[in-house]
Parts: structure tokens; C-alpha cells; sequence
């Protein structure tokens, strides 16, 4: 009711006790493509839909490496997301050289849940319209982290985000209770499927979507098109069930060092939202970002 | 009334040698593993070499504190790099990195004398040689530390190439193979022992190449 009126800025309360500024930038995570991320006791993997502008361009980056033990999918206004990923990256760099081991995930999602905060508490900034599904590795296993604009942030078992991320959501609240002991495969078929209920009947294929994977002994790094699509072909072909065993061979391309990356093509310059295309990342990257 | 002076210095010479030879497709790479300070060995077994990005690999004498800073400093630069340009950095482009690193502390340098070696975007061997404050030269081959000044000029009667001036004209490029130039920095060193107190305990040799790059040792005299 009051809405229009407590809207302006983000250092205005409504009288129910709202700020409608972050609320409205929660809602631009709502508007972007879908990403997912789940976690076992030794993996994570984050997978998202790759959206287009236009059959011409490529598509939105919206999977980075943060560092070898951290990588973040993001979904909302993905030059923020992009910024954010950068600071994450410095943060590494700087927490590596200062004590020469890894900077902590939970350390890391703090950070950048205060460095939310500040853009709402300040009149001369806006939140950013970004959520980061942040997962990664440290000493005490493998955690996935929701990062909101609000400034809060909260631990899941498995998550989704973005537009129609309820119905992965509800896949994922069903299958849940088995991640922590699934092995590295299955915890990616379960993605594969999760995202395929985003899609509402669209064909899942390897070019729609970009799934990353870290864990033990097991770097941060994309997973090409070719292994991706032998995948979705091993678990369609086993139908709607339930993911099946372990497939041998295929996998291992996906671990192996660096991983080309998905996207090619010419840079868009497109205004808002997932629909800014990627800057061609051409070439075998050792660092997928 | 004289000047006041320091009653200590922020540096100290840990000794050891460092030496770079490149090959048409190989470089090679080695250093002592002897730690000294004053007269005392502070330990027989130190690395000084580091491989700073795929094909660049550097090692460094004097000050092994500050070699170690510097070792750092470009590392994470090196992270930053690979954040932004989706690539490893090549040779010549850490090498210039590295000048700018120590020419940051122009008036207060890293007390290291450096030598970069690795291979260039063709795939040759490249050498650098630095000074202290990040004077920096592309070369055939090269030697730093407390054992280059006998080091230098076996490699100069070896390698060095005669004058262009010189008719029939000569190759520039080592023209050593790969194991020669391995067996070549063996001799150096061995010589090197006898004479220099700081270098000695053991060799490190590192050869980068197309394959990659692998790690050799020899041991040299403990006196």
C-alpha cells in the first residue's frame, strides 16, 4: 500500500519496517536465467542456463572461478555479479599471500555480505541486484552459500535461483537427503535434472547450459560442451528415473586441467540483465573464468 | 660534525649463484642450494629457482628474504594476470613485469639479482638478466650471485657469440643441444665450488621445453 511512497531511496523504512530498494533488488535475482549449486561431503557443482539476446550473440557469463577452491554462479544483473567476482578473486590473492593457505569460504561469503550491507545503509548507493550461489572447498569440506543484495547470506545443502528456480527447487527438496554421500557423477546428474525442470519442456542440451564442478583434489573448472552433452545423452536416454550408475570414461575429460570454455563469440553490447553477451574467452584457459 | 649513520643494514647477502642458458628450444635454468650468512652456511639445501607461469621460470640470489617477497609479489600478480586475460603470462611479458616490479623500489630495492628464464611465444629459449633495481636485457645466456664473476666468462669463451662483423657470418643462437647445455652448467658450477666459498652443497637444474618442464640435481662440494 505505502510502496510508492518509501520506494525512493534505499535509507527510506517503510512503516511496516521494509526497505523496498533491497527487496526491489532481490527481485532483479528473480528476473535473471536460473542457476543451481549442490553440495555432497566432498564436491560441489554450480550449473546454470546460458540465455541469449538473440541467436546471434553469445551468451552471459554467469559461472566464474573465484580461485582454485572457490567458484561462484551468480544470477540477476550480471555486471555486478561480475564486479563482485573480481573482488572475490583480489580477496583470494591477498588472503593467499598474506598466510600462503586458502582464504576460507565462510571468511569469504562474510565479506561479501557486508560489502552488500554497506550499499544499504549508504543514500549514494544502490544494492547490487545480484545473488551468488558461492561454492567451494576448505578444511572443513564442501559448502554452498546463498549470498543475497540484502547483505545476508545462508548455507544450503543445494539451491537454486533466478527465473523458475521453484520448480528446480522442488526437485532438489525432494532429492536433498541423499546429496551429502552421492558420489562426484551423481551430484551432477542431479544438477543436469534439477536444471532441466527450469526449462519447462525446452530440450536440455549442452549449449543451453554450463555446469562447474570443484572438490576434493579436484580444482574449480567448467566442464567442456562435449563432456556436458554426454552426460545429459546418459541420463535422458535412462529416461525420467532417477540418475543411474557411475558412467566410466567420459568424466574424467571433464576433471582433466583446463576445460575450453563454452562460450566463443563477439562481446554484445547489450544494456541490462543476463542479456549482456560474454567477452570471447577464447582458447584452453587454465583459469575458466 | 659527521653524518649520522646506520647502526644496521635491512640487507643481507645469502650468497649462491644463479645461471641461465637458452637453447633454440629449451632453456635451462640452475642454482645453487647453498644458504650462507657472513661465514656460516645457514642451510645446504634452499632453493632459489621458482617457476613463476608456464613457460618462465627465474631464479634469484642475494637477499633470500627479499627474493622471497619478490617471488610472492609476482606470483599473485601473476593470479590477477590469468583473472583477466584467461591465459598464462608469456616470457617476455613477465620479464617486463619483473623490471617494473623492481623498479617500483627504486629507493628502496629488493636485494636480489635476478635471471628469468623460460621460453618466448615462438617457442625458443629466451634468457633475462637483471640488475637490482630491474635493468633488464634479453640474452643468449647468463650468471648472477656470488659465483657469475668466475661463472661469466667460462660461459663467454663457450657461448658467447663473435662479432657480426665477422665473415662467414655466425649463428647468434646457442647452438648447444639440450644435454650439452645441461652437461655445460654442470662444468660451471663444479668450477665455481672450488673457488667461491658461498656456492656449493648442491645444484638445482630446471630445463623448460616444449614438454614441460623437469627438475635435476648434482651434488657439489660441501667445503
Amino acid at each position: 500500500m505505502f510502496r510508492n511512497q518509501y520506494d525512493t531511496d534505499v535509507t527510506t523504512w517503510s512503516p511496516a519496517g521494509r526497505l523496498f530498494q533491497v527487496e526491489y533488488a532481490m527481485e532483479a535475482v528473480k528476473q535473471g536465467s536460473a542457476a543451481i549449486g549442490l553440495r555432497s561431503k566432498s564436491h560441489v557443482v554450480l550449473a546454470c542456463v546460458n540465455k541469449t539476446s538473440s541467436e546471434l550473440s553469445s551468451h552471459q557469463k554467469k559461472i566464474f572461478k573465484v580461485d582454485d577452491h572457490i567458484g561462484v554462479a551468480i544470477a540477476g544483473l550480471t555486471a555486478d555479479g561480475r564486479v563482485l567476482s573480481r573482488y572475490m578473486r583480489n580477496e583470494c590473492i591477498n588472503y593467499f599471500y598474506t598466510y600462503e593457505s586458502q582464504l576460507p569460504v565462510g571468511r569469504l561469503v562474510v565479506q561479501l555480505a557486508d560489502k552488500a550491507q554497506v550499499c544499504t545503509q549508504r543514500s549514494w548507493k544502490r544494492p547490487y541486484g545480484v545473488g551468488l550461489l558461492v561454492g567451494g572447498l576448505d578444511e572443513s569440506g564442501a559448502h554452498l552459500y546463498y549470498n543475497c543484495p540484502s547483505g545476508n547470506y545462508f548455507e544450503y545443502q543445494a539451491f537454486a535461483i533466478g527465473s523458475r528456480s521453484q520448480a528446480a527447487k522442488t526437485y532438489l527438496e525432494r532429492k536433498f537427503e541423499s546429496f551429502m554421500d552421492s558420489s562426484r557423477e551423481n551430484l551432477i546428474k542431479d544438477a543436469l535434472f534439477a536444471l532441466r525442470e527450469t526449462l519447462q519442456g525446452e530440450k536440455l542440451t549442452s549449449s543451453v547450459c554450463t555446469i562447474a564442478v570443484v572438490g576434493v583434489g579436484e580444482a574449480f573448472h567448467i566442464l567442456d560442451q562435449e563432456t556436458v552433452q554426454e552426460l545429459i545423452n546418459e541420463f535422458e536416454i535412462a529416461g525420467e528415473e532417477a540418475p543411474v550408475a557411475e558412467p566410466a570414461a567420459p568424466d574424467q575429460a571433464g576433471v582433466a586441467g583446463p576445460a575450453a570454455p563454452d562460450q566463443a563469440g563477439a562481446a554484445e553490447p547489450a544494456a541490462d540483465d543476463d542479456t549482456l553477451a560474454a567477452p570471447g574467452d577464447q582458447g584452453a584457459a587454465p583459469m575458466d573464468m | 660534525m659527521t653524518k649520522q649513520q646506520a647502526n644496521w643494514s635491512p640487507y643481507d647477502n645469502n650468497g649462491g649463484t644463479c645461471v641461465a642458458i637458452a637453447g633454440a628450444d629449451y632453456c635451462v635454468i640452475a642454482a645453487d642450494t647453498r644458504m650462507s650468512s657472513g661465514y656460516n652456511i645457514l642451510t645446504r639445501d634452499y632453493s632459489k629457482i621458482i617457476q613463476l607461469a608456464d613457460k618462465s621460470v627465474m631464479a634469484s640470489s642475494g637477499f633470500q628474504a627479499d627474493v622471497r617477497a619478490l617471488q610472492k609479489v609476482l606470483a599473485s600478480r601473476h593470479l590477477l594476470y590469468q583473472h583477466q586475460h584467461n591465459k598464462q603470462m608469456s616470457c617476455p611479458a613477465m620479464a617486463q613485469l619483473l623490471s617494473n616490479t623492481l623498479y617500483y623500489k627504486r629507493f628502496f630495492p629488493y636485494y636480489a639479482f635476478n635471471v628469468l628464464g623460460g621460453l618466448d611465444n615462438e617457442g625458443k629459449g629466451c634468457v633475462f638478466t637483471y640488475d637490482a633495481v630491474g635493468s633488464y636485457e634479453r640474452v643468449g645466456y647468463s650468471s648472477q650471485g656470488s659465483g657469475s664473476t668466475l661463472i661469466t666468462p667460462f660461459l663467454d669463451n663457450q657461448l658467447k657469440s663473435p662479432s657480426p662483423l665477422l665473415l662467414p657470418a655466425k649463428d647468434a643462437v646457442t647452438p648447444l643441444s639440450e644435454a650439452e647445455a645441461i652437461d655445460l652448467v654442470k662444468t660451471c658450477f663444479a668450477s665455481a665450488t672450488e673457488r667461491d666459498i658461498y656456492t656449493g652443497d648442491k645444484l638445482e637444474i630446471v630445463v623448460l621445453n616444449a614438454s614441460g618442464l623437469r627438475s635435476e640435481y648434482m651434488e657439489l662440494r660441501k667445503d
